[in-house]
């Protein structure tokens, strides 16, 4: 694009000097903590020179470690996907605590209706509806049962907040102890295992990172190009511009949360895919989890501020912040202790930016 | 009680019939009789606190009456929000500012009516980006607006720019009526011009205009009519041609007052 049509009325604009788009700083701090991983490896004595990400000379397919690479990746697919809607939550200037807890629930709903009627010649001895024969079904019922359960629940958080004006933290937070409590009284606590093949292989081996970067890519396209993502980043940056506009803000909140529900959904049906059975557990912190990806990625809590690339960037720099404790022999405790610090230092971090820019005008 | 020296026959677009705004026990606006016609631009002045705002948030539905009644568009109507105002083709800048900080210019111009296309994806449809720059750009030129980078958002730009975006945005409109409450307050003077220009482009449309404002030059080079307003009444309505600045002052410092609304003496 020619530099002249950036400005109007004859003033010059320096492309050559724009600023920086945000995500390229969370790809500067995600390089800079793995060089700190790789330098701690070779300075560490006990660690007798091991690397984080490359081959320590005793294999010669790559140079990486593939083996590790993978690990990272599985590990923050799953809750990447809840990321993806807690994103355009916080964009909003919303928030979402209740993903985790609705994984839980909608995992053990969408299992039920996944479960084979026989396991090694014998009846399935976890099915749920083995007596209605609602066994061995074609692998859309469980996956469409499960969708419709995160929408629903998401559809929930959007009314009650956009609607009744119940503030977004305390109407999600009620929803984070009801869908727990759900999860529960599905099946009075038995997990629900044994699903169909069909059921299995949306979640083997590295079909979540392919179904986390399919999404990714999706709402990408979706906030950066369609008047669903420009109404969500114009909601949160100024609700009364936003309503003045003629954007109808009641509805299209409902809207966000329940796509945030949809994701949550998909998150469940993968994970229980991906491990064969569902928990009444399962799921949970995923939410905190989610909230930090975002944050760290440079989704701001305040709103209007943020992008799908970045949340991608920041569960990248979860997943290799957590690789390397365990890389580094460091106690599980010391794990939840700094992954708590990090979120708390994305927090600070973007008050600090909101500040400085709000200085400016 | 309508003017009697009107001898404009157009359409009348915005009337309103005993106008009233109580605060509790303030008596922001008392009474106001009102007369716009197609095409035609008034201008409200009146000191500080004089019941001139308040007048514009009970015509854009920002706030309810307390007693009287709005015609607009040959029809009385109850505005319940300023959406629904908007909605009805009534357009207002007010004095405080509604944009989205982080969104560019082209984003709030057209927040709310974008230019999309693949419209059977409803909320899902697409931005016509191009389209909406370059309409951006156009409508920018058009009034002389200078913004060195239409790509950045709004939060980086000076408050006149700001102020230049809302104008435009609501001067693109083509909107039945445009309010603009102060809209060169706090600008320079170079800003104030564009301003000024957009307003011209306006004229030149036919569409009608209130333009609240405390510079006598800007509203003698500018409008059609003048209402002076006083501790919450309206005390003149004074025919561009037939007044000066003077004269005007003379009614907002309560030297003066028209005969036909010196009704209670209240000056
Ligand atoms: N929400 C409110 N509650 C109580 N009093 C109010 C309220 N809004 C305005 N007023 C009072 O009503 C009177 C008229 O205010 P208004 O804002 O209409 O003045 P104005 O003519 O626009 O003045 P300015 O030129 O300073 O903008 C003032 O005395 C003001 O203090
Ligand atoms: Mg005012």
């Amino acid at each position: 694009m020619a530099e002249a049509t950036h400005g109007t009325g004859g003033l010059k604009y320096d492309h050559s000097k724009r600023k920086r788009p945000q995500e390229f700083n969370v790809l500067i701090a995600l390089v800079l903590i793995v060089a700190t991983f790789e330098i701690l490896g070779q300075v560490l004595p006990y660690m007798e020179g091991q690397s984080l990400l490359f081959d320590t000379g005793d294999r010669f397919d790559t140079i990486f470690n593939e083996a590790r690479l993978r690990i990272i990746i599985l590990q923050v697919a799953i809750v990447g996907i809840i990321a993806l809607g807690v994103t355009q939550v916080i964009i909003t200037g919303g928030i979402d605590l209740s993903s985790g807890s609705v994984v839980g629930f909608t995992a053990m709903v969408a299992m039920s209706f996944a479960q084979v009627a026989e396991v090694n010649g014998m009846a399935n001895p976890r099915a749920i509806f083995l007596d209605q024969g609602w066994v061995n079904l074609p692998v859309v019922v469980p996956v469409a049962v499960g969708l419709c359960v995160g929408v629903f629940a998401g559809l929930i958080n959007g009314s009650l907040i956009a609607y009744t004006g119940i503030p977004p933290f305390i109407a999600t937070l009620g929803m984070m102890v009801s869908a727990r409590g759900a999860a529960s009284w599905w099946t009075r606590g038995q997990p629900v295992s044994f699903p169909t093949e069909g059921y299995a292989a949306i979640g083997a081996g590295m079909m979540p990172v392919v179904w986390f970067l399919l999404l990714a890519v999706l709402f990408h396209i979706v906030m950066r190009y369609t008047v669903y993502g420009k109404h969500t980043y114009a909601i949160g940056s100024n609700i009364d511009a936003a309503r003045m506009s003629g954007i109808n803000v009641k509805r299209h909140l409902t809207l966000v949360y329940s796509i945030a529900g949809m994701l949550a959904a998909v998150a469940a049906i993968v994970l229980s895919a991906k491990n064969l059975t569902a928990q009444a557990g399962m799921g949970i912190m995923y939410e905190l989890d989610a909230i930090a990806m975002a944050v760290i990625g440079g989704v701001s809590l305040q709103g209007g501020r943020g992008s799908i690339i970045g949340t991608v960037l920041g569960a990248l720099i979860f997943g290799v912040i957590i690789s390397g404790f365990t890389y580094l022999k460091l106690d599980a405790y010391y794990q939840e202790m700094v992954k708590g610090a990090i979120i708390v230092g994305a927090v600070v971090l973007d008050q600090w930016r909101q500040r400085r820019n709000a200085d400016r005008v | 009680m309508i003017d009697a020296d009107m001898t404009n026959t157009d359409k009348v677009i915005l009337e309103t019939r005993d106008l009233t705004k109580h605060y509790g026990g303030v008596h922001a606006l008392e009474g106001a009789d009102f007369v716009l016609h197609q095409g035609e631009h008034v201008a409200i002045m009146g000191d500080n606190g004089a019941g001139k705002s308040t007048f514009v948030r009970q015509i854009t539905g920002v706030e309810q009456p307390t007693r009287g009644e709005i015609i607009f568009d040959g029809a009385p109507v109850q505005f319940v929000g300023p959406l629904e105002a908007r909605r009805a083709g009534i357009e207002a800048v007010f004095q405080t500012l509604a944009l989205a900080d982080h969104l560019n210019v082209a984003d709030n111009l057209f927040l709310g009516r974008e230019k999309t296309k693949w419209d059977w994806l409803g909320p899902f449809r697409f931005l016509d980006y191009k389209r909406m720059h370059k309409e951006t750009v156009a409508a920018l030129e058009k009034t002389g607006v200078k913004i060195p980078n239409i790509h950045n958002t709004i939060q980086n730009m000076s408050g006149g720019q700001r102020q230049c975006v809302a104008i435009a945005r609501t001067a693109s409109f083509h909107s039945k009526l445009t309010i603009m409450d102060e809209p060169t307050a706090a600008l320079g003077v170079q800003e104030t011009e564009q301003v000024e220009n957009i307003v011209r482009t306006l004229k030149e449309q036919n569409e009608p205009l209130i333009l609240v404002s405390h510079n006598m030059r800007q509203v003698m080079d500018l409008v059609d009519r003048i209402v002076v307003f006083r501790r919450g009444r309206i005390v003149a309505n004074l025919d561009r041609d037939q007044t000066d600045g003077q004269d005007v002052v003379a009614y907002i410092t309560g030297a003066k007052t028209q005969p036909e609304y010196d009704i209670d003496g209240a000056a």
